[in-house]
């Protein structure tokens, strides 16, 4: 079956390589037959990516160590569950990953544009398939996922630990969608460059799709987030990782993108900056891959020493270089068609909103790559730290969050100023009186720039909850409808608009929760024997005692030893009895011996999190087993050559030895307020961002004949 | 074996797949069809902006005389797209 895999990607390289070559001689000879011979083969590298995935999906599902990626990403024992997600572990895997969602989108937008924009589209299938080509490319040549082993080993070394949460099973997909989504933007940006189409349609058609990209990425930087608490054992969830800030970037920049092309949709302005926001978006998520890939920053989410980084950074410099010329090449044609007409205008909001995102993205990008400048200029490699990125990002969040508030209140080309008093009136008064509670009643103020930040939320929401009910109350005015039908039909009818109000209240509830708990969390690092207590935040946390299992890994991760302990936390009248625990996976070094392997191999904390709306309480164990290694060196020494069943067993005494004379163990405890909110934010930042994707009945084709007046008035009461 | 029959297997489907169209062509060209297409867009795009200005208008935020001025604009722009899709429609139908 590897044969097959391995056809599949040589015929998938050669096929992107004909579909570019057929795309570009059908547009510039105007033959419609090379046109559709070069869409058709896109579809065809697509049916050839499905095919090779399933290959290797198959192979991992069977265990088929045969096959080298699946002998070092899987074995035996890794739960069938993680056997599926093993595949984007690996960088091969991942590599195919890209490939396989890189055509199935380009083969969508194709598809979906095969009776548009005709001259666009065939340039637009050439940068598709070129960029498919390259990954392709990338496989064929130097990472080929389908590298079979001269004699496969009767076991494999296991899927990472760390990746063995549900979160990390979906988490790769959605940021790799995201990436390979903007690349269909970009395709048809540089399309309609070449051919000097620069108005909006390249907009409409490719629109719905940058939607898609952002919101996958979001979602995948959220489960990565979430991953990143659940599972580190570090308590966090965002550490200004390099590669959390490169999926990070083309998220902010893809966000300012898909605020200005409204601009352009609805006034014909901005053109040169969609063009180049959509051009870095695409650089960024190359980047974002790059860096997952090179190596060449310190990360705890790096596949390490790679051997395509030189190709990725060629790929990228080449992608910027000929973007610029073109840009460079059409300024005459990307001039605007209208101007602003005054800076009270969502327009101009946007514009400010657009110029913050990139502002965002340059200090990150600057930050992220600060090791690299510091040691290009001085020989030294020096970094910046979370302090720095909380202390240079907190002030322009502020004014992002303020700005979700403002824009959706302020119409296009011209606020009225009895329209403004009127729509700011409220949400003022609200975040008024949020401010006054607050300084009543919590300590908030003991973090400035925390309660800044909740006065902003509280006008987004107020905000958005005032403009859904003058929306419906505005619609009961024409049609009669009772509350609940009228705002349906208002949401229905104005998909676009309120799934965007939809996102700015996740966005706006998200932040509530990061600025909470990173103000006001209390974490607690101790050492306690059994029986000791100590305080974190407002609970009373007590050892009781110490857990040592074998087989009971209740996360269902394959560990077969788990070291834990019991924890009673008292809040008051509230009691919660926690378990945090570490896992222990076999190490494959035979050095350790048959017994010692069992006990140092990889181990992961799986943390025991009390999730509640008001507070977290967040715990994780590290148990200290050295007093284990005596015991551990003398079964090494005396069952060698038992049978597993007796070796099964001299693992349970030792496992047992720790459980009734536990020696102290380290705890970090942390009690974190409001953070649930930053997943329900999230959770309704997505929602909104799926309601504006969805195509509204509009979107329908009429054909309507009549007088031109009256059949636009007619046209427009439908739907 | 098994890589070089996969490898002639696949490149005989694909072939067939994609010279099918420079092989049999792709019947007359349909350039009317494809601006027609374009055209409902624009003015799908333009109704939405109309329906916008009116409900900004409903709600409130644009005065009397701005959103009268915005809607005229935008209606005179959605009738120039439909004239042009009724050329189009005279071209695609002749009577």
């Amino acid at each position: 079956m590897a044969g097959l895999g391995s056809a599949c990607l040589l015929v998938g390289l050669l096929t992107a390589l004909y579909a570019a070559g057929a795309s570009l001689y059908g547009a510039r000879s105007g033959s419609r037959a090379a046109v559709v011979s070069g869409r058709r083969a896109i579809y065809c590298v697509a049916g050839l990516m499905v095919t090779a995935t399933i290959v290797l999906q198959s192979a991992f599902l069977r265990s088929d160590f045969s096959f080298q990626l699946v002998a070092e990403g899987s074995s035996t024992d890794t739960p069938t569950f993680y056997k599926f997600t093993a595949m984007w572990a690996t960088q091969d895997g991942s590599l195919l990953l890209w490939a396989l969602l890189m055509s199935l989108f380009s083969s969508a937008v194709l598809f979906a544009t095969r009776r548009s924009l005709r001259d666009i589209a065939p340039y637009a299938t050439a940068v598709l398939a070129g960029i498919a080509a390259f990954f392709l490319l990338l496989m064929v040549a130097w990472e080929n996922p389908f590298t079979t082993l001269a004699v496969a080993p009767v076991e494999g070394a296991g899927l990472n630990p760390l990746l063995r949460h549900p979160a990390m099973m979906i988490h790769p997909p959605m940021l790799y969608t995201g990436y390979v989504g903007f690349s269909i933007p970009f395709a048809f940006a540089i399309g309609a460059l070449i051919v000097r189409q620069t108005g909006a349609d390249w907009i409409r058609a490719t629109r719905r799709f940058a939607l898609i990209a952002w919101t996958f990425l979001g979602a995948g930087i959220m489960l990565g987030a979430l991953w990143s608490y659940a599972e580190l054992g570090w308590g966090g969830y965002w550490a200004w990782d390099p590669v959390e800030n490169a999926s990070l970037m083309p998220w902010l920049i893809g966000t300012a993108f898909i605020h200005s092309i409204m601009v352009q949709e609805k006034r014909g302005m901005l053109r040169i900056w969609n063009v180049s926001l959509i051009v870095t978006t695409f650089v960024l998520a190359l980047l974002g891959t790059f860096l997952v890939r090179s190596g060449i920053l310190d990360s705890i989410h790096a596949f390490g020493a790679s051997t395509i980084g030189t190709q990725f950074l060629t790929f990228i410099a080449i992608v910027i270089l000929g973007s610029t010329a073109l840009i460079v090449s059409r300024l005459d044609d990307l001039r605007s068609e209208a101007k602003l007409d005054s800076l009270m205008s969502r327009e101009a909001f946007f514009l400010v909103n657009n110029l913050v995102l990139v502002g965002l993205c340059v200090v990150i990008f600057w930050g992220t790559f600060f090791p690299l400048i510091s040691e290009a200029l001085s020989g030294n490699e020096a970094s910046v730290g979370p302090p720095w990125f909380n202390r240079v990002t907190t002030p322009l969040a502020l004014v992002l969050v303020a700005l979700a508030a403002i824009g959706p209140v302020v119409p296009w080309r011209r606020a009225s100023r009895s329209g403004l008093v009127r729509s700011f009136r409220l949400p003022l008064a609200v975040m008024a009186v949020t401010l006054v509670a607050l300084l009543a009643f919590t300590n908030s103020a003991d973090s400035p720039l925390a309660l800044i930040m909740f006065c902003f939320v509280s006008l987004v929401l107020t905000v958005v909850t005032q403009e859904l009910w003058r929306g419906t109350r505005a619609r009961r005015t024409i049609t009669g409808d009772p509350w609940p039908r009228a705002l349906g039909q208002l949401i229905a009818r104005n998909r676009r608009r309120y799934g965007g109000y939809l996102v700015h209240a996740g966005i706006a509830i998200l932040f509530l929760g990061v600025a909470a708990s990173s103000a006001f969390q209390d974490q607690k690092d101790v050492r306690l024997s059994p029986g000791e207590s100590f305080k974190a935040g407002g609970y009373d946390i007590t050892y009781v005692r110490p857990t040592a299992e074998v087989g009971r890994d209740t996360a269902g991760t394959g560990a077969p030893i788990t070291f834990g302990a019991v924890l009673r936390a008292r809040r008051g009248d509230e009691v919660k009895m926690l378990h945090p625990s570490r896992n222990f996976y076999p190490s494959q070094n035979l050095e350790a011996g048959p017994i010692g392997r069992f006990f140092e191999g990889e181990a992961t904390s799986e943390v025991d999190v009390r999730w509640g709306l008001r507070r977290d309480l967040w715990t994780a164990v590290r148990p200290d087993i050295a007093e284990l290694e005596p015991a551990i060196r003398e079964a090494n020494a005396k069952f060698t050559n038992s049978s597993d069943d007796i070796q099964a067993i001299v693992i349970a005494a030792i496992v047992q030895k720790y459980r009734n004379n536990a020696p102290p163990a380290s705890f970090r405890a942390i009690d974190s307020p409001l953070v649930s909110w930053i997943w329900i934010g999230g959770a309704i930042m997505i929602l909104g961002a799926l309601i504006a994707i969805w195509p509204s009945p509009e979107a329908r084709m009429r054909r309507v004949t009549s007088i031109y007046a009256a059949r636009l008035g007619k046209e427009l009461s439908q739907a | 074996m098994e890589y070089v029959l996969a490898v002639i297997l696949l490149t005989a489907l694909v072939t067939a797949i994609v010279l099918r169209p420079l092989v049999l062509g792709v019947g007359e060209d349909d350039r009317e069809s494809v601006n027609r297409e374009e055209l409902e867009a624009a003015k799908e795009a333009k109704y939405r902006e109309i329906r916008d200005a009116q409900l900004d208008f409903e709600m409130g935020k644009l005065s009397k005389e701005d959103h009268r001025a915005i809607d005229r604009e935008l209606r005179a722009e959605a009738i120039e797209i439909l004239k042009q899709l009724d050329v189009v429609d005279g071209e695609t139908n002749p009577v």
